[in-house]
């Protein structure tokens, strides 16, 4: 019983910092999207990049910034609906195809990340390295 | 009436065991495979192809190596950094055993890693290898 109500304050404790700071970017709620993206990498969200960013990169699975990470055409279509549904919203020049390029990211990250840490990830889009709650979307535990 | 279910029952049975044994999707991967190739598969040849550096695949992946680990038994990494579990089936015991996965990741990694898609018969060793580790 003791062990329920801790689990549970833990929760609320969890939720409550996750919103509080308004650092939830959200998950990938889709189990085939979901499945297929997370096979190599996190699943990122798709709050991450304007909807042009996404029609391009996963218009081009099959050079997939040097990989090929092609899907069959129903299942790109699937992948595709998803993150144009659940993209970012707004206008923008020279939309970004990294994440790893856009300019809130490499702010968050310029003094943040040891040159221990960098070769431990591999790369900068190995976000699990360091952000345990990554898939679920929190990214604040730095 | 109630006769008739009986195999029915059966039936459902088996088709909820099947996914169960890899082996079965496996072997008959393996036969399909055999039949376009025409050729027996040799684990010999199939730990060359995988140990190889290739020509003609994409810059960053000249080899299975490169992101498999140079040994089956190992863990392996993506670019991206995620693990990959051991390629060899002693120690994931559900590799080539679902036709639509290795269908997707022979076409992509061969595309990715010679620049062309893999024959059956290179299929058909990399799999007999990686069931010999």
């Amino acid at each position: 019983m003791k062990k329920v109500t801790v689990s549970v304050l833990m929760l609320v404790a969890t939720a409550m910092t996750a919103s509080a700071d308004g650092k939830r970017y959200g998950t990938i709620r889709d189990k085939v999207t979901r499945e297929e993206c997370g096979a190599c990498h996190l699943a990122y969200p798709a709050g991450f990049l304007p909807a042009v960013s996404w029609k391009k990169i996963i218009g081009n699975l099959p050079d997939h910034f040097g990989d090929d990470a092609s899907l069959d055409e129903e299942t790109t279509k699937h992948v595709l609906n998803y993150y144009l549904k659940h993209s970012r919203h707004g206008k923008f020049r020279n939309p970004a195809m990294r994440i790893t390029e856009l300019r809130w990211f490499v702010r968050e990250h310029r003094h943040e990340v040891s040159r221990r840490a960098r070769k431990r990830a591999g790369t900068m889009s190995n976000c699990q390295a360091c952000h345990r709650g990554a898939a679920r979307g929190y990214f604040d535990d730095d | 009436m109630r006769k008739s279910l009986i195999p029915l029952a059966l039936s459902g049975l088996a088709m909820t065991l099947t996914p169960a044994l890899a082996g079965s999707g496996r072997t008959g991967i393996l036969e399909q495979l055999q039949a376009e190739a025409g050729q027996a598969f040799s684990a010999e040849r199939g730990k060359a192809l995988f140990m190889a550096r290739h020509k003609g695949g994409k810059p960053k992946t000249p080899s299975c190596t490169t992101c498999h680990s140079k040994s089956p038994l190992n863990a392996g990494r993506t670019r991206a950094g995620k693990r990959i579990a051991p390629m060899a089936v002693s120690k994931t015991s559900d590799r080539y055993s679902d036709p639509k996965k290795v269908a997707k990741w022979f076409r992509r990694n061969c595309r990715s890693v010679l620049g062309r898609e893999c024959t059956p018969l290179e299929k058909g060793d990399f799999i007999t290898f990686m069931m010999s580790r």
